[in-house]
């Protein structure tokens, strides 16, 4: 370490304790409670990055969120490493591992860096303009720009890291813990109220915290030393809760805020085991107090972008915080009053400053009296018009304004110096104030915008609200804060503040050089390398709108969102077009603040939680019989099971040749269950279902289509009259919750006159279903008490039945064509029933079969999927299912829409067998179908939407919907693959047993 | 993400509820005696106003009973709140 770059009587660092990091695979030392910046800085590294475009060596520039250059990769684990975190931000650990991005062979020797040497030929939007052309070497381009480009490296193994999400209410949250922000939070928690205050740093105090300057004093101490005890006293109040290493993300409509709280970056890496890394705070509040400060200005001048070139408030704290000097001869550039504090804090601290470049005329200011009177000098009325060294500044060259500022007259100075700190201003940070959607004004004086109209319970306070005087930000506060919480808190009466008040203001957006303007480069956006000639290329290209222009040059589109070029940027855009910086607007904040990481969004939902998933209450029987699994919306269905080795296809066709040939079982759990009572339960089934109830018998099931109102097939299920007022409605496993909202919307919204009451029962019962020749046989040796002959029993009707005292309903429909059984019974008693059935169906070679058997039996029949087959654009008869629309019911949903011109069309698409006329091809499901091959383009005349071998037929069938479907059977179609054309006959939709005779069987 | 108050449970935050689209457009009583037009009318004509909006809103996971809101879509803030029944009690 060089030793000479720290200051020894430093509070706020542990210089007692040494801790060991790497940057660029090199080791070096800092101390706790250094950053990985001001460990870097004592390390006199300046040199961290490479800029996007041009490769020009870039270093430490600020000291926090707004950092536009030190931006690292993390970790020495390159699956678990992350990218683009500001070195400004991180907390140095024991361990800690980082490297520069976006240079390549290495931040020292850097090849992009040739693309200085071009930059006149990359000019703002070179990529758009050029890549361009032609279209189709984009994938050429992209491979290279993306390689040269590149932020980081992303992880490549999921992140072991454990984080949380956590609701907070409170009646007020205060938004950063500097001087306003802690009066404020005081203020509110003695008044009763349940008070949040957060911070992004790791202590409260903001810069006051180290300001130890005879200019800035309250009650007779350094203003240091008040908020110190200040921030004693709200430690021990009770309705206070403090965060600090909180960094709210995002405020939202209705004081909804999220904030990360990071709980273990800052420890060494052996203390995080177990730990939660980040908890990203929901929080509600009655009311929001913003207190976020200000934030420095760069200036904008000819090469300002050199290593070595820092924030005149950030070489500040580094200095007074940290005990780390930037350099060793340093040079001040300011347009206002703020760097004379860092020259003074400076010269305090026994580091030389050559001058203090200031573009004002001259100005005598309590400070600027103090600075003068350590004989630090000042170069009234000048500028810098250049900086010279490559890889970290040696020296800066001087010259005189002229008296409108547009130009330089005089001598040229040369400085020779090792840092620069700049000083542009203050822009209050107004950032959480319009993502609240609150709008701004301009202040012209200064040229800020500050919050001015908010339709949220809110206030901005503090120099985030335009108060730069320390006793105005005392005073402001603590009377806005009293007003906003509607109290009278007497706190801060009569306290008696020192404050240096800057008498004189001067503002160049965009400062002149010696040289011609497009010889300069004068940089707005650090990070993404846009220059002020960029800009106003972009204006004389044509661009009006600051939100194009800003898209066109990129600039404040980096990971920095552009906090420290925005102003400059509009400032130019102003003064180029000659309009006012107030009517131009700004661009937009968006939501995060600062980057968050995807595990703070996503806390606890991963892997398995990342989704609910519901089984059924057979599920660990198919488990344990090894059965593969299909997600069908949440639940997890039995999709089939193989035996001994066997794949998809043939588990498929064993299953499905036993159904048919003895008998099978299937879980049927999932299917949605709607129970439906009341008085008017038969109309209201009427009115929701294409055919008519009202004539359904008490122990009769029937099986219903229903529609949406523009005459589509939403959804279909058996529904079983159980008593004269009762009904259970089944529907199809996906559609269950949606068929529920449906009916209950039009119970209570148009029909609220009915007496129907509905509850959904899916889960409450388990529903086991047998089929095949066999199933009469095994279902009378569970049940033998029950009479399951075709007079008592017949297809389509249900019992109520008993299985070892144990209540179950029986219902005897089909899905698969064959002689069928459906026992619902409550869920508990679900697998003991399937395991009965299963030891009973033994001797006729009972076969569990899944969905994907299920799905090839009753395309076999022709039976529809809704979902599959149809698609949201198909009527009943699309479908040719006319027999299901009832034709004497006055309305039911969709009626109307039956016959719309639309929808009486005969070219629609409509629901048809295929045929392949190789039985052994099996069509791809999605396949385009068309008439003719050797025309280009050809019209897509429809497409498979079931398709499946047959082992029961032995030949390959499908189901498709077709263009005028209904009137092209028996002609041939093609279907074009990609390496073939298969010929298919159109058929009719059933393929076996037309005559229903299985049924019975 | 704001703040809703069901006219049933009290104020929820909006992820409890669905939105419906736009509200006081009734379901014809006779629809087969209208022509395509009035129909179509019905069946796809919706508003999408930028300020006051008249919408439908459920409690989806909440006690699921559907009840209008008065919003201002282009700042939500939501003016009134009523069951389903209920005549706006603004305009």
């Amino acid at each position: 370490m060089s030793e000479n770059l720290r200051i020894t009587n430093n509070k706020f660092i542990d210089q007692t304790t040494r801790i060991s990091f790497k940057f660029d695979g090199k080791t070096l030392y800092g101390f706790k409670g250094d950053t990985l910046a001001s460990a870097l800085l004592a390390n006199n590294i300046h040199l961290v990055g490479r800029s996007f475009k041009y490769h020009r060596p870039r270093g430490i520039m600020a000291c926090g969120t707004e950092e536009p250059n030190a931006i690292v990769q993390v970790g020495k684990d390159s699956s678990m490493t992350e990218p683009n975190t500001r070195a400004t931000e991180i907390e140095l650990y024991e361990g800690l591992e980082a490297s520069s991005q976006n240079c390549w062979p290495s931040v020292n020797f850097d090849i992009g860096a040739v693309n200085n040497f071009f930059s006149p030929l990359i000019p703002a939007a070179f990529y758009y303009k050029t890549f361009m052309w032609p279209a189709n070497f984009w994938k050429l381009y992209e491979y290279f720009i993306r390689k040269s480009a590149g932020l980081g490296k992303s992880p490549t193994e999921p992140d072991k890291d454990i984080y949380d999400n956590r609701y907070l209410h409170c009646d007020v949250l205060v938004v950063g813990g500097g001087v306003s922000g802690i009066m404020a939070a005081k203020i509110a928690a003695k008044n009763n109220l349940n008070t949040l205050l957060i911070d992004d740093k790791n202590t409260l105090g903001g810069t006051t915290l180290f300001q130890q300057n005879e200019c800035f004093k309250i009650n007779n101490s350094y203003s240091n030393e008040w908020i110190k005890n200040e921030i004693k006293t709200l430690y021990s109040l009770k309705n206070l809760t403090i965060k600090t290493r909180t960094s709210l993300a995002a405020y939202h409509n209705y004081n909804y805020l999220l904030a990360r709280e990071n709980l273990t970056d800052h420890l060494d890496l052996k203390e995080r085991k177990n730990k939660i890394r980040q908890r990203l705070w929901k929080i509600r509040a009655k009311k929001v107090i913003i207190a976020t400060g200000a934030m420095e200005r760069p200036l904008v001048f000819n090469n300002n972008d050199r290593p070595g070139i820092i924030l005149s408030s950030s070489i500040k704290k580094y200095i007074d915080y940290y005990g780390v000097k930037c350099g060793q001869k340093i040079s001040l550039f300011t347009n206002n009053d703020s760097a004379y504090e860092t020259a003074i804090s400076l010269n305090n601290s026994g580091v030389v400053v050559n001058s203090v470049v200031d573009i004002r005329d001259k100005t005598n200011s309590l400070i600027v009296e103090q600075a003068e009177k350590l004989g630090i000098k000042i170069h009234w009325k000048s500028t810098v018009v250049n900086t010279n060294g490559y890889k970290k500044i040696n020296s800066i060259e001087i010259m005189k304004l002229s008296d409108d500022g547009t130009s330089v007259v005089e001598k040229k100075i040369k400085e020779e110096c090792d840092c620069l700190g700049i000083s542009g201003g203050w822009t209050p940070r107004v950032h959480l104030f319009t993502q609240s959607g609150g709008k701004l004004k301009y202040r012209e004086e200064d040229n800020v915008f500050l919050p001015e109209k908010s339709e949220l319970d809110q206030i901005s306070i503090g120099s985030c609200n335009g108060d730069f005087e320390l006793n105005e930000v005392i005073k402001n506060s603590v009377y806005s804060t009293n007003k906003f919480l509607n109290v009278n808190n007497k706190d801060y009466e009569n306290l008696e503040v020192t404050s240096s008040k800057e008498i004189d203001k001067k503002n160049i957006w965009l400062l002149p050089s010696d040289k011609p303007f497009k010889k300069t480069k004068s940089f707005l956006d650090f990070q993404n390398d846009s220059t002020a000639n960029d800009v106003k290329l972009a204006l004389r290209e044509g661009f009006k709108s600051i939100e194009h222009v800003k898209r066109y040059t990129t600039t404040g589109m980096a990971t920095d969102q552009g906090k420290l070029s925005n102003m400059h940027a509009l400032g130019i855009v102003a003064e180029t077009a000659g309009v006012k910086m107030g009517e131009l607007g700004t661009t937009t904040f968006r939501p995060p603040y600062t980057p968050l990481t995807f595990g703070a969004i996503v806390g606890r939902n991963v892997g398995e939680f990342f989704d609910i998933t519901r089984n059924t209450p057979i599920h660990e029987w198919h488990v344990e019989k090894k059965a593969e699994f299909e997600n069908v919306g949440q639940w997890k269905r039995a999709w089939y099971y193989p035996i001994n080795n066997e794949n998809m296809h043939e588990a498929v066709q064993r299953e499905s040749k036993a159904a048919r040939d003895s008998a099978g079982i299937l879980d049927a759990s999932t299917l949605g269950k709607i129970d439906i009572q009341g008085t008017d339960a038969s109309e209201f089934l009427n009115r929701v279902y294409t055919n008519a109830w009202s004539k359904l018998e008490i122990g009769k099931c029937r099986y219903g289509l229903m529609l949406n109102e523009d005459g589509m097939v939403y959804d279909d299920g058996v529904t079983t009259r159980l008593s004269e007022n009762h009904y259970l409605m089944t529907t199809t496993t996906g559609g269950a919750a949606n068929v529920l909202s449906k009916l209950e919307d039009y119970l209570q919204t148009e029909w609220p006159e009915l007496d129907v009451y509905l509850t959904s029962v899916t889960d409450h019962y388990g529903t086991v279903s047998i089929c095949g020749p066999n199933s009469k046989k095994i279902l009378s040796k569970i049940i033998p008490d029950l009479d399951l002959s075709d007079k008592e029993f017949p297809h389509m009707s249900f019992k109520n039945a008993f299985i070892n005292d144990i209540k179950c309903r029986v219902m005897r429909i089909s899905f698969t064509g064959e002689h069928s059984y459906e026992i619902n019974i409550q869920s508990s008693y679900a697998k003991s029933v399937w395991e009965k059935c299963f030891a009973a169906g033994k001797e006729f070679n009972i076969t569990p079969y899944g969905t994907e058997t299920m799905h090839l039996l009753r395309a076999e029949k022709g039976f529809i999927i809704a979902g599959q087959d149809t698609d949201g654009t198909m009527t009943p008869i699309d479908l040719q299912m006319d027999w299901i629309i009832s034709k004497k019911k006055y309305d039911f949903i969709g009626k109307r829409s039956l016959y719309r011109s639309d929808t009486v069309r005969e070219d629609r698409k409509q629901l048809v067998g295929l045929l392949t006329d190789d039985p052994n091809e099996i069509l791809e499901e999605g396949a385009q179908i068309v008439s003719e091959t050797n025309k280009q383009p050809i019209e897509m005349l429809g497409h498979v939407t079931s398709s499946y071998f047959s082992p029961n037929l032995n030949k390959s069938i499908a189901l498709a919907v077709v263009k005028n479907g209904k009137k092209l059977k028996g002609q041939k179609m093609f279907v074009p693959m990609k390496n073939k054309t298969i010929n298919v006959t159109i058929t009719d939709t059933v393929f076996l047993d037309k005559e229903n005779k299985r049924l019975n069987a | 993400m704001f703040l809703i108050n069901c006219p049933y449970c009290g104020e929820r935050d909006q992820s409890e509820f669905t939105a419906g689209g736009e509200a006081h457009i009734v379901r014809p009583k006779q629809p087969t005696e209208l022509s395509d037009d009035q129909w179509a009318e019905f069946l796809f004509m919706r508003k999408n106003i930028k300020g006051v909006q008249f919408e439908r809103w459920n409690h989806a996971h909440g006690c699921r009973k559907w009840f209008n809101i008065v919003r201002d879509t282009s700042n939500d803030k939501i003016h009134a709140i009523y069951k389903m029944g209920d005549k706006p009690p603004i305009k």
